[in-house]
């Protein structure tokens, strides 16, 4: 003891090595959440901000003969105004994802000439206050004309329906045909066919509780956007608004903290951002806008629509399951925005958990006078789960087989991981099998099964549900080549910055704009343990910015991904910090950078621990005392670095449709049990297993907690939660006070269960 | 009518101020912009989120269905004064952190604000109980699993387990 305390006077011998990832580390993040000191884009205030409101279309299908901003403009305290036509002028169309012929429609941040959903924005003010604006809103006049409207997906494809996009000709936007195996065959030689005629997974959205809002400020001066707000893909976004506004990316700074949710419905904001930033350029000052609820649920975005048609499915006698084929429509709104992605993602899991060899998929992408969709939690893969599991209750029940028996039969065997399905997707891991015995294990399906016996004639039902399915995370971007070869996307990533700072401090900033899911705990916990010291000790930078440059085009919080890029960055980060750090001790303590170790803020000679430098002393040589720093690393020493994380993938064949389209799978098997009272309808879930399979969890609480979350959206989604439209067009539950969402005495006390399969990519 | 102005008195999280209020401004508005009580948030503007609930003469109210001036004489108590800011938690809010019983956070000072008066009525609550006094509140990313364990256990009628 007296030794060391000679030798580096600051060293206090570390406890063993402790390692983090994989504990249930308490937040970084909740101290200043509890304490309402986070960060929300509506906290963001800037010196002479305006307020911004926006005029919405009342008619779900218009012709605009006009608009009339001169009453608005009159009112003392309006700053300007803009309008669809000044717009056209103003901006390009978006450059979208759609190929032809959906590729053709024009999408602007405000309806240029026509109206194509009630809720789409025709023009906007920027005024000093928010009431003022509103006022001065409602001063605006628009001359519409109504036109006939579209609003189911599958008449909107029928030749003499109103089209909502002239220039498309109709109103399909893409057609594609996944097709493997050879389904055709197959029900020929199945000992049965069960034929569904009609299946539809209605219109949600998972509502983020805080609604969208941005501070745009266009500088004058230097000609930068700073805009702080709630997008969660802000380079997305700056991919489309950049070519839109004429300006380069780099001129689009993107700030954002806290942001109150998200579940993939803030991922096409950037229409609204870009109307901000035209009215900051005309009023010269900052534009301020916060969505209300209202204007959320009608001009933001929903989740998909799918109805399913035609379903056949080839079973043989001993519930065998050999395939299916269907016909899919989306009803993607108005505008095919982030469309028709939807179009290829649900094949990331085209046979769900099971064993399918023969599939076919007729996919149509479709545009009627409702709300634009969005990439809503589960995007995709959730209806096309939802049908392939009403497939296998369907089969079971025609069949008069027991569904977990079928589910068995067909699962993909443990033994076949990694597992290619048919379309070239790669299962990582899982274990269906011992999951689903899990699951009714821990529900006790058997005495359910006897106590639904014992209610028939009581007046109540007992239902029992299981699903399974499984969440694909981290997605190669090529396979948006699926739906258009021409999109130069493929692969995925995330980038990170780790550095020493000028005492030694650890810092890392990262490129996602996290929604809750703990990024600043988690990463934490990885570069703790590369580094040697405790999360505690490990600063990170919350929220995404652009001047950090921890960015790449894929940066964000979305599809399930963080925990393999955003980490995947963060620890390449960290460790090239660690290199530097060994080069520099090495060559200070004239030692091997093998032989060194790292903890407790301290760098030292394995087996000699009086041999230490702390990592105040090496930040010292390289930042503020390099004269004596050795010159052999002098220009090899950074202590700030950024990496890049890139999943190993290739293009998908677009010919074949195949390719690996994710690198991860989790899996989740759930079984509930509900009763229904037969005389009111009334909806109660007695029970609520949830056994889940991620691989190992970095942080088992946060995984628990997203479990929960993502199980409360889905009982949500089924029993209470949709989105509703008149025959005009007008959707019936525009509020929280018609829009139900689940509350906490609506909730299950979900009980949770956890299989581990480990990845062997990751 | 629309652009008129009355001074009001509050006194929130124990400091008394008067102010000079738009009659139209809700109460929300006035907490957030014009005393800086940001943690206070909105969610849905008609009553149904409780996000923007504080604690109004000891009753739980939501903040954005009244007006300022109506708070005149009122006894506020936000988010904000639960623990000083740069002080150690409450014990609801480390019981909070404890169970995680947050995720993004935007709901979470309105269900801290509903929980405590909650459990100023109700010092003892079962589950169910629990859950039925935050059914003003709503979260979209816990599932309330762990804010009805958090609460209850701040009650200290958790059963361990």
């Amino acid at each position: 003891m007296s030794t060391r305390e000679r030798t580096v006077e600051t060293w206090t011998p570390p406890a063993t090595n402790q390692v983090w990832t994989g504990q249930s580390v308490p937040r970084k993040e909740d101290n200043r959440l509890v304490k309402g000191q986070g960060e929300f884009a509506d906290d963001a205030w800037m010196h002479r901000t305006g307020h911004v409101h926006f005029v919405r279309s009342p008619h779900a299908h218009a012709v605009i003969n006009g608009i009339d901003v001169s009453a608005a403009e009159r009112l003392d305290g309006v700053f300007a105004t803009l309008t669809g036509e000044e717009v056209r002028r103003l901006t390009d169309r978006y450059s979208g994802v759609a190929p032809e012929p959906g590729g053709r429609a024009k999408d602007y941040c405000l309806a240029v000439a026509k109206a194509r959903f009630s809720g789409e924005p025709v023009a906007a003010v920027l005024a000093e206050t928010r009431e003022l604006a509103r006022d001065a809103a409602a001063l605006i006049e628009v001359d519409y004309e109504p036109l006939p409207v579209v609003l189911d997906a599958i008449e909107a494809t029928h030749p003499d329906a109103p089209v909502v996009h002239t220039e498309v000709g109709s109103n399909v936007g893409w057609h594609g045909v996944y097709d493997f195996g050879d389904v055709e065959t197959a029900c020929e030689e199945a000992d049965h066919v069960v034929r569904i005629p009609h299946l539809h997974f209605h219109r949600f959205s998972s509502t983020p509780l805080e609604c969208s809002a941005a501070v745009v400020n266009w500088d004058p001066g230097t000609d930068v956007i700073n805009i702080t707000s709630n997008n969660q893909m802000p380079q997305f976004a700056a991919m489309q608004i950049a070519p839109a506004l004429g300006v380069r990316t780099d001129q689009l700074q993107f700030r954002a903290q806290d942001i109150g949710g998200a579940f993939g419905i803030k991922l096409t904001s950037y229409t609204y951002l870009t109307a901000l930033a035209l009215l900051s350029r005309k009023a010269g000052r900052p534009a301020k806008w916060t969505e209300y609820r209202s204007d959320h649920l009608v001009g933001s975005c929903h989740g998909n629509e799918r109805t399913f048609t035609d379903i056949e499915v080839p079973v043989m006698a001993d519930g065998e399951i050999l395939g299916f084929s269907a016909k899919a429509f989306d009803d993607v709104g108005a505008h095919m925005r982030y469309e028709p992605l939807g179009g290829v993602i649900f094949t990331q899991v085209l046979p769900a958990c099971y064993g399918f060899q023969h599939l076919k998929v007729d996919y149509t992408s479709v545009t009627t006078n409702k709300t634009p969709v969005g990439p809503n939690r589960g995007y995709s893969r959730m209806q096309h789960l939802w049908m392939v599991e009403r497939i296998v209750d369907i089969v079971a029940a025609e069949l008069d087989l027991d569904p977990v028996a079928v589910r068995k039969r067909n699962y993909i065997p443990t033994a076949a991981f990694p597992y290619e399905t048919p379309n070239g997707c790669i299962y990582d891991s899982g274990d269906y099998h011992q999951m689903l015995d899990k699951a009714l294990e821990m529900l006790d399906y058997d005495g359910w099964r006897a106590r639904q016996k014992a209610a028939e004639g009581s007046g109540k039902r007992i239902g029992i549900g299981i699903g399974s399915t499984l969440d694909s995370g981290t997605s190669n971007f090529g396979q948006a080549r699926l739906i258009n070869k021409h999109l130069p996307f493929s692969g995925n990533g995330e980038a990170a910055i780790c550095k020493l700072d000028l005492h030694g401090e650890v810092s890392v900033a990262l490129g996602s704009a996290p929604q809750g899911q703990g990024h600043e705990t988690t990463t934490a916990q990885v570069v703790a343990d590369v580094l040697g010291l405790t999360p505690a000790e490990v600063e990170v930078r919350p929220g995404h910015d652009s001047a950090r440059n921890a960015y790449i085009a894929f940066s964000g919080t979305y599809a399930s991904q963080f925990a393999v890029t955003g980490i995947g960055a963060a620890l390449g980060a960290a460790k090239a910090v660690r290199d530097d750090i060994f080069r520099v001790a090495a060559a200070v303590l004239e030692c091997e950078p093998g032989d060194l170790q790292l903890n407790g803020g301290f760098v030292s000679v394995d087996g000699d621990e009086d041999r230490a430098m702390s990592f105040a002393e090496v930040a010292n040589l390289v930042y503020m005392n390099n004269g004596s720093l050795p010159p052999e690393v002098f220009d090899e020493a950074s202590l700030n670095r950024r990496y890049v994380y890139r999943p190993p993938f290739g293009v998908p064949d677009w010919k074949t449709k195949t390719g690996q389209l994710t690198l991860t799978y989790a899996s989740q098997v759930h079984a509930c049990v509900i009763e229904i009272d037969e005389e009111t309808g009334v909806t109660t879930v007695l029970d609520y297993v949830a056994i889940d399979d991620c691989g190992v969890p970095i942080n088992p609480q946060i995984v628990q907690g997203q479990i929960h979350g993502a199980a409360a959206h889905g009982v949500a989604a089924v029993l209470q939660e949709t989105l509703e439209y008149d025959e005009q067009g007008q959707l019936l539950n525009g509020t929280f006070w018609d829009y139900h969402v689940i509350s906490a005495p609506d909730t299950p006390a979900f009980r949770t269960g956890h299989v581990v399969s480990p990845s062997p990519f990751t | 009518m629309a652009d008129d102005v009355l001074p009001i008195t509050v006194t929130v999280n124990g400091e008394r101020q008067t102010k000079v209020v738009p009659v139209r401004q809700l109460l929300v508005h006035f907490l957030r912009d014009t005393l800086g009580k940001q943690g206070t948030h909105i969610g849905c503007d008609s009553g149904n989120c409780g996000a923007c609930t504080v604690i109004c003469d000891g009753k739980a109210i939501k903040s954005c269905m009244q007006l300022a001036v109506q708070a005149d004489e009122c006894e506020i108590e936000t988010v904000e004064g639960l623990s000083e800011p740069l002080g150690p938690q409450s014990e609801l809010q480390a019981s909070f952190a404890k169970h995680h019983a947050l995720q993004c956070g935007y709901c979470t000072p309105g269900m801290l604000m509903s929980s405590k008066a909650l459990l100023a009525e109700q010092p003892e609550p079962d589950e169910q109980a629990v859950r039925r006094g935050l059914k003003g509140n709503i979260c979209r990313c816990t599932g309330y699993v762990n804010i009805v364990r958090a609460v209850q256990d701040a009650a200290g009628t958790l059963e361990q387990g």
